[in-house]
């Protein structure tokens, strides 16, 4: 399609006018919220090689060219009852012992960042398995929920009319549904471990973000470029998915910003009550761990884990404040 | 008025029956019997086959005129086909592939065959014993609406929602002791939480970029951020345990109920403070106010009379979506201090896999949050002539 070329005051002003990217690296709150969670994404990177390596294989049964070697401990599960809760950089001895295969292991020092915890694991491990476990969680829902919002958002709003009724009813009826409660029903049915919280989380927290678009579509839907569009004949899907969809993805970034800190928030929850994850270092089964020996003095592990969490959701709450100042100045004061 | 009033009650028959619905799917559809959990993982097929039909789990999901009842195992004889894992009881069967069927009187031990057909009525006082070679069994509903759609709506209607599993009760008995300790807990948190939070967010907007505005905002940033799981065990760690001021467990007097209400009230203010002031800050701009001002109204006057009371439309909004949740209760901090609320049954039951009160608790929910917001619009309809007559 041949642009249509923008009148010289309109160009100019364009290109005077910093884009929203330069905005929003322009300042140093924003900057810093960034970069914070470049290193978090690192992090959780590091933690899933980690992760990867000890597993052995890629996936589950994986053929043999993404396989290297049999499934391990991981050195964030290992436990050393010798070295139960060092506080905080202190250094645990493993004292030297044989494998059941006759291998010799010789004694080693091993540095506590963090402290240990209650069966001698390393915190600063278990921290980092817990970063890979919530950002496993934050995209794996946004990925359920976002796609599922757009696409009945922008039907919805596209279409009006029966489908626009039947997706406000259905925005209706589930978010009529008590909140966490519906999350674990689900999480519960669907089995302990990840797989229930993605789809926990997942399913039930799309409504935000179909209002939103479906809202934003409403507005563009008799705008000049649409009905241009219309005229030239274009079919429904291509006008609602090349031309309008764009002009609202500013809405799907501010909305995975908002449902990611939220979404890690509630697995951390879901993980404490002990029907998320299972046999993995997730934050809130560290937070659960911790708590009973908090009351001895023994506060490390809690300090730290709440600290991360504390952390990773504020950046992205300032990050999704930055964005909606950015994006969407009507809502500036929000 | 009463036009307005109907019109809102029939918008209100879609949204329950879809939160009908979709409770139906989540806890009968996908969630299937509950027999393996309740009656262990060795139960016998007969045992859990008797669980189903005595629960009506095995019975069509909505409608029909056939059933599928899981009585077949593979023949012990081992010759590779299969044989009924216990007698069926009286009732209207099909066996297709059965060769012949064994019909037996309890009483007297007189025995019937049925060869060469696969469609039978076992009588009062007769059982069916074999039926080697039957690919499936088939039993006939009482009649076509006998469905389990049909009984868990009837089960609504008369207040029935089966038994506990953990207490032996009715699970309506459990729902009703939990809701007074709930409101208990839920209604200061809520009063409290509002007033706070709406002063707060008014002196955010009468001094708006200033140093107050700045903290506030810094402040309530962070509160938001803090888990509510941290919330709780620094809250008991703190006030309860380092400076003893606050008892930790119980549900005895007003005074236990402070430390919880504390630690609700703090973890929800960063959010509504901010929410409050954005509402506040989207009347300040209005020409109104510039009038009241440029008449020479008082900053006081003008911010607490005009702006206020126009802002309070998305605030009593925001409020009324926080209602439902003061039934439901909330979960961890109901179990942490021990208040014997609906927040603590939902999390023992969740621990426990009683899945009859997970589902109590979220239809209940779901049902109350209809019926209050039925109740806000009405009362919306009542203060603003707007709404009433719009459309």
């Amino acid at each position: 399609m041949s642009a249509i070329p923008d009148t010289p005051a309109a160009e100019s002003a364009a290109r005077r006018a910093p884009s929203a990217w330069a905005r929003l690296w322009g300042d140093w709150g924003t900057r810093l919220c960034i970069v914070a969670i470049a290193l978090y994404t690192l992090t959780a990177l590091y933690g899933e090689i980690v992760y990867r390596y000890h597993k052995g294989s890629l996936w589950e049964n994986a053929p043999a060219c993404l396989t290297w070697g049999p499934e391990r401990q991981a050195p964030y599960n290992v436990t050393h009852l010798e070295c139960r809760y060092l506080p905080p950089l202190s250094i645990g001895v493993w004292p030297a012992h044989t494998l059941a295969d006759g291998t010799p292991v010789p004694e080693r020092r091993h540095r506590y960042w963090l402290g240990s915890d209650n069966l001698g694991r390393d915190v600063l491990q278990r921290l980092i398995q817990g970063a890979r476990i919530a950002f496993h969680v934050g995209v794996m829902t946004s990925l359920i929920a976002i796609p599922l919002g757009v696409l009945l958002g922008c039907l919805g709003g596209y279409f009006g009319g029966k489908v626009d009724s039947v997706v406000v009813w259905l925005c209706a009826t589930v978010s009529a549904m008590p909140g966490l409660l519906f999350i674990l029903a689900i999480a519960l049915i669907a089995g302990k471990g990840l797989f229930g919280i993605y789809l926990g989380i997942g399913l039930t927290t799309w409504v935000s973000v179909c209002r939103n678009i479906r809202g934003e579509v409403i507005k563009h839907r008799d705008r000049a470029y649409v009905q241009a569009a219309r005229v030239l004949g274009y079919s429904h899907g291509r006008i609602l998915f090349r031309h309008i969809l764009p002009n609202v993805m500013h809405i799907v970034l501010i909305s995975f910003s908002i449902r990611f800190p939220a979404s890690v928030a509630t697995e951390v929850f879901i993980s404490f009550l002990g029907i998320g994850v299972q046999g993995e270092p997730s934050w809130g089964v560290m937070i659960n761990n911790a708590r009973v020996r908090l009351w001895q003095g023994i506060w490390w592990e809690l300090a730290f884990v709440s600290l991360a969490i504390f952390l990773l959701v504020l950046i992205f709450n300032r990050l999704a404040d930055a964005l909606r100042d950015v994006f969407d100045p009507a809502l500036r004061n929000r | 008025m009463w036009r307005y009033v109907l019109r809102r009650l029939l918008e209100m028959v879609p949204t329950t029956f879809g939160v009908l619905m979709l409770s139906f799917v989540l806890f009968y559809v996908v969630g299937g019997s509950p027999a393996a959990t309740v009656l262990g993982q060795h139960a016998s097929q007969r045992a859990i086959a008797a669980f189903d039909a005595a629960n009506g789990y095995d019975l069509p999901l909505f409608c029909g005129n056939w059933y599928t009842v899981d009585a077949l195992r593979k023949a012990t004889d081992g010759s590779g086909t299969t044989e009924l894992a216990f007698a069926l009881g009286p009732g209207r069967y099909d066996l297709p592939g059965a060769a012949r069927l064994t019909l037996r009187e309890a009483k007297t031990g007189t025995v019937r065959h049925e060869v060469g057909r696969t469609e039978v009525t076992v009588p009062e006082g007769w059982t069916l014993t074999e039926a080697d070679g039957a690919t499936d069994v088939r039993r006939h509903t009482r009649h076509f609406f006998d469905s389990q759609f049909v009984r868990y709506l009837n089960g609504l209607i008369h207040l029935d929602l089966g038994m506990s599993l953990e207490t032996k009760q009715p699970v309506t008995t459990v729902l009703a002791q939990g809701l007074l300790p709930t409101l208990s807990l839920s209604v200061p948190i809520l009063l409290f939480g509002a007033g706070i939070g709406v002063v707060l967010g008014l002196l955010c907007a009468a001094f708006q970029g200033g140093l107050l505005d700045k903290g506030v905002l810094a402040v309530s940033t962070l509160l938001m951020s803090v888990n509510y799981v941290v919330w709780i065990l620094l809250g008991q760690f703190l006030l309860g345990f380092k400076w003893p001021i606050f008892p930790i467990w119980g549900y005895e007097s007003a005074y236990y109920l402070a430390l919880p209400v504390l630690i609700g009230v703090v973890s929800a203010l960063g959010f509504d403070v901010r929410f409050y002031r954005a509402a506040i800050l989207d009347e300040v701009y209005r020409p109104y106010v510039r009038t009241a001002v440029s008449k020479g109204v008082s900053r006081g006057r003008v911010l607490f009379v005009h702006v206020l009371r126009n802002s309070l439309i998305p605030i009593v909004t925001y409020i009324s979506l926080s209602i439902p949740y003061l039934f439901t209760g909330s979960l961890l901090l109901e179990s942490f201090f021990g208040i014997p609320g609906l927040g603590c049954v939902s999390i023992n039951a969740i621990n426990s896999a009683d899945m009859s009160v997970v589902r109590a608790v979220v239809i209940f929910g779901a049902l109350i949050y209809q019926v209050v917001n039925l109740l806000t619009d009405i009362a919306y309809g009542w203060l603003d002539p707007r709404v009433r007559f719009a459309q």
